[in-house]
């Protein structure tokens, strides 16, 4: 059996682009492969990682065939990197498919409306290729409710529809899915700007609707009928996942739960009682049933008073999401206390460093901490967390891989100590607030943190750098960061030199994103041969030129080179927001007019 | 009885290079100033180097901007939520006024109605800042202590706590200001 090359050189895009010929057919003579395809498909169909089942396809023309035949769920990365045409010609079995759209900075504003990834045109060509689909994620896509209800009633065996960062679409468009969808398991509607026109949706979903698994609309403002949730609720008896938004309330919550003890997943909507109809020990057995539950979120509005009523499901939790709720650091110490298999953990830094004291002391298996701002946008206002907190969850908790964490000040001794206590960093996101900020003690750039951490943590893959940085941050990190796949940068670097080491040096870099950073032409021409390896660049506000731009188009036609327009008009020789992304469906043929291909 | 005092000659010998307000005067809440500095060329570079500038104190203080599009790179649902608890949490029970001290980089925020009396309000503020302010007394001001405590009333005037009766005052004070004795004597003075 062929074995495949493990130093396969990755230097044409191996997502789904490839010169073979979809449609070749195979002769005896040219078969090469002694198992029959019906056996190898069998055995292929087995993968599931879609990096693998790309390097399978590439491995010979049967495996190839065998590949394509026997896929799946195919993950497309940037929409506009291939089409759906030649999705649909090479992937024929299609059940599933993950979508992503908008350039990341799109959350942040960055990105006009109306920019595009609508995907419209993409159900058009499945709802023929692929009529029994079952499975559609979304993120960043522009979707309408014209597609929910094009989507709801063209595949009649549709089964999970997840929605994430998505715009364009109101709750109309969730009728239409929970009306039509009758086998409908999953409907996961995440932080999207969403039109909320009441909660009637919900009562959309008929009597026969037993089958789902997954609900979850916690970021949905409107009321639903909670008669309709609890009958909803009593019947479908494979749920695990139900995420309750903030109009629902304890003791809502708490006849929920009686219809569910098999959940897994909790959202718990308010986790408030306004009017106190009895004590609080009414709830406490609120959790008594629920033996399977592994993650609990929401609690947007919980006290001291009531967060003990889940003090009895805490031992289980792997996974606690406090990312909404305003707790202060002994509420959170004292419900720590009982949480003591916590693998991942997300807070508001209202919770402080003592708050983070309580998690370093708790919490010895955490791998990810994510700590939100709850006042990211008042600069005078100092709370929060600070490299105090950090540091003491890094020595309790030497297994974190995964860390987001947004503060007003950090020192470079910190980050050392913080790198040297948890060497196995995957994900390293260090926000400090105020942009271009100093070492606050030392007043020193920050560079040496960052060193820090790309010459600890070899295994990183995912960097976001900020605070005062000069070059010298860029240079340790191509010459140390040799995993790292995503990089994104603010405010930082003196000159092309920084962007240069960046990638003459990372050999896995997929992503780069840069803002307002001194890159200029020479930096962006740097990267001429290695764009291609690469899913995208974004860069903004930088010193980049048209010209430059034309440059690298002329020279790599599969690239994408779009320049977006500033409204102002202000100079139009240089190119404002810059985004470069291989290929292999050539320009965009729906690109709005801000929008330059070159 | 009027009990207030001018306090108009204050300000005069203040330096108010120290006075760190940040963002546009007026504009104590937080609505984005959607003032994009992308697209200018010398922002980053300003910026990196503006930390360093020397018109500032020698000790850090953040360099006055605007706010950026964007940043800190929180999405907009979050962005959202936050905004809506902040606001529920303002208009709320709670009687939260802004803290500086003199010297501090940052402000910090307080409930007043946690505190029942000058006595409570002073413990609470000598933990958050790690100073002594001691009590005020109607002879010396706050002649005793390092530090003395102002704050800003309904009109705009700055003046010393513990001038009047606490109900008074909690119902009066939009911000609170810790400054250093020596710069307070002016308030007393009035007298």
């Amino acid at each position: 059996m062929p074995t495949m090359d493990p130093n396969r050189k990755k230097s044409k895009p191996v997502d789904l682009v490839d010169s073979v010929d979809s449609r070749v057919e195979l002769t005896e003579s040219t078969r090469s492969c002694p198992f029959p395809d019906e056996v190898l498909e069998r055995v292929l169909s087995l993968i599931d990682s879609h990096k693998d089942r790309s390097s399978v396809s590439l491995v010979c023309k049967d495996w190839y065939n065998a590949e394509r035949w026997s896929r799946r769920h195919v993950f497309i990365g940037n929409c506009y990197s291939v089409s759906p045409e030649i999705v649909a010609a090479r992937f024929p079995r299609i059940r599933s498919v993950t979508l992503k759209g908008k350039p990341r900075f799109s959350d942040f504003n960055l990105v006009p409306e109306d920019w595009g990834a609508d995907v419209h045109p993409w159900l058009s060509v499945f709802s023929s290729a692929y009529p029994f689909l079952e499975e559609l994620r979304l993120k960043r896509m522009a979707v309408s409710d014209e597609s929910l209800e094009f989507l709801a009633t063209s595949f009649h065996g549709f089964k999970a529809l997840s929605l994430l960062s998505c715009d364009g679409f109101s709750t109309d468009g969730l009728k239409a899915i929970a009306s039509h969808c009758k086998n409908l398991t999953e409907l996961d509607i995440q932080e999207n700007g969403i039109d909320d026109l009441g909660g009637h949706w919900l009562s959309c979903f008929p009597e026969s609707q037993t089958s789902l698994e997954v609900l979850n609309f916690a970021s949905l403002n409107s009321e639903v009928s909670f008669d309709a949730l609890e009958k909803l609720v009593s019947r479908c008896k494979s749920l695990r996942v139900l995420k309750l938004n903030r109009n629902i309330s304890l003791d809502q919550l708490q006849k929920l739960l009686l219809h569910c003890p098999q959940l897994m997943e909790l959202g718990t909507g308010t986790f408030m009682q306004e009017l106190i109809s009895g004590p609080v020990t009414e709830f406490k057995n609120m959790f008594s049933n629920c033996r399977k539950l592994v993650t609990v979120s929401g609690l947007w509005d919980a006290t001291p008073l009531y967060l003990p009523v889940i003090y009895p499901v805490c031992a289980s939790l792997t996974f606690l999401n406090l990312s909404y709720a305003t707790l202060q650091s002994s509420e959170l110490a004292n419900l720590l206390f009982h949480c003591r298999s916590l693998r991942r953990l997300w807070l508001l830094d209202t919770v402080g460093d003592k708050g983070l004291e309580a998690v370093g002391s708790c919490c010895p298996l955490l791998e990810e901490l994510r700590v939100f701002p709850a006042d990211p946008f008042d600069q005078e206002i100092f709370l929060g967390v600070t490299e105090s907190g950090f540091v003491s969850v890094s020595r309790g908790c030497p297994k974190l891989r995964h860390v987001l964490y947004f503060c007003r000040q950090m020192t470079n001794a910190a980050v050392a100590t913080i790198a040297r206590n948890c060497p196995d960093f995957t994900h390293f996101r260090l926000c400090i607030m105020n942009p271009g900020q100093p070492d606050y003690l030392t007043k020193e750039p920050m560079d040496e943190a960052f060193g820090a951490i790309v010459k600890t943590c070899t295994k990183l893959q995912r960097l976001a750098v900020s605070g005062l940085l000069t070059d010298r941050t860029f240079e340790y990190i191509g010459q140390h960061a040799k995993n790292m796949e995503t990089l994104s940068v603010a405010f930082a670097g003196n000159s092309d030199l920084g962007m240069e080491c960046v990638l003459k040096g990372c050999p896995k870099l997929r992503k780069l994103e840069i803002r307002d950073c001194p890159f200029g032409n020479a930096a962006l021409l740097s990267g001429l041969t290695k764009y291609e390896s690469m899913r995208s660049l974004w860069m903004s506000a930088c010193n980049v030129t048209m010209n430059a731009c034309r440059m690298l188009a002329k020279e790599k036609p599969r690239l994408n080179v779009e320049v977006m327009r500033d409204e102002e008009g202000s100079d139009d020789s240089q190119a404002h927001k810059v985004y470069v992304y291989r290929s292999v469906a050539g320009p965009r043929r729906d690109a709005p007019p801000f929008v330059l291909t070159l | 009885m009027d009990q207030k005092r001018s306090t108009l000659n204050l300000f005069d010998n203040i330096d108010l290079a120290t006075e760190l307000r940040l963002g546009l005067p007026g504009t104590d809440d937080q609505p984005e100033i959607k003032i994009s500095i992308s697209g200018n060329k010398r922002s980053s570079s300003e910026i990196g180097s503006s930390t360093c500038k020397d018109e500032e104190e020698s000790s850090f203080s953040p360099p006055a901007k605007e706010q950026v599009v964007g940043w800190p790179p929180v999405r907009s649902y979050r962005k959202n939520i936050l905004q809506v608890k902040k606001t529920e949490l303002e208009t709320g029970s709670g009687m939260y006024v802004k803290v500086s001290m003199d010297g501090a980089p940052y402000l910090r925020k307080l409930d007043l109605k946690m505190y029942k009396s000058y006595e409570e309000l002073m413990k609470g503020l000598q933990e958050m800042f790690k100073c002594i302010i001691g009590l005020y007394s109607e002879r010396e001001g706050y002649n005793g202590s390092q530090h003395a405590l102002t704050y800003e009333d309904k009109d705009g005037d700055w003046m010393l706590v513990g001038d009047v009766p606490w109900e008074m005052f909690i119902s009066s004070c939009k911000r609170l200001r810790i400054m250093k004795s020596c710069e307070a004597r002016g308030l007393g003075d009035f007298l």
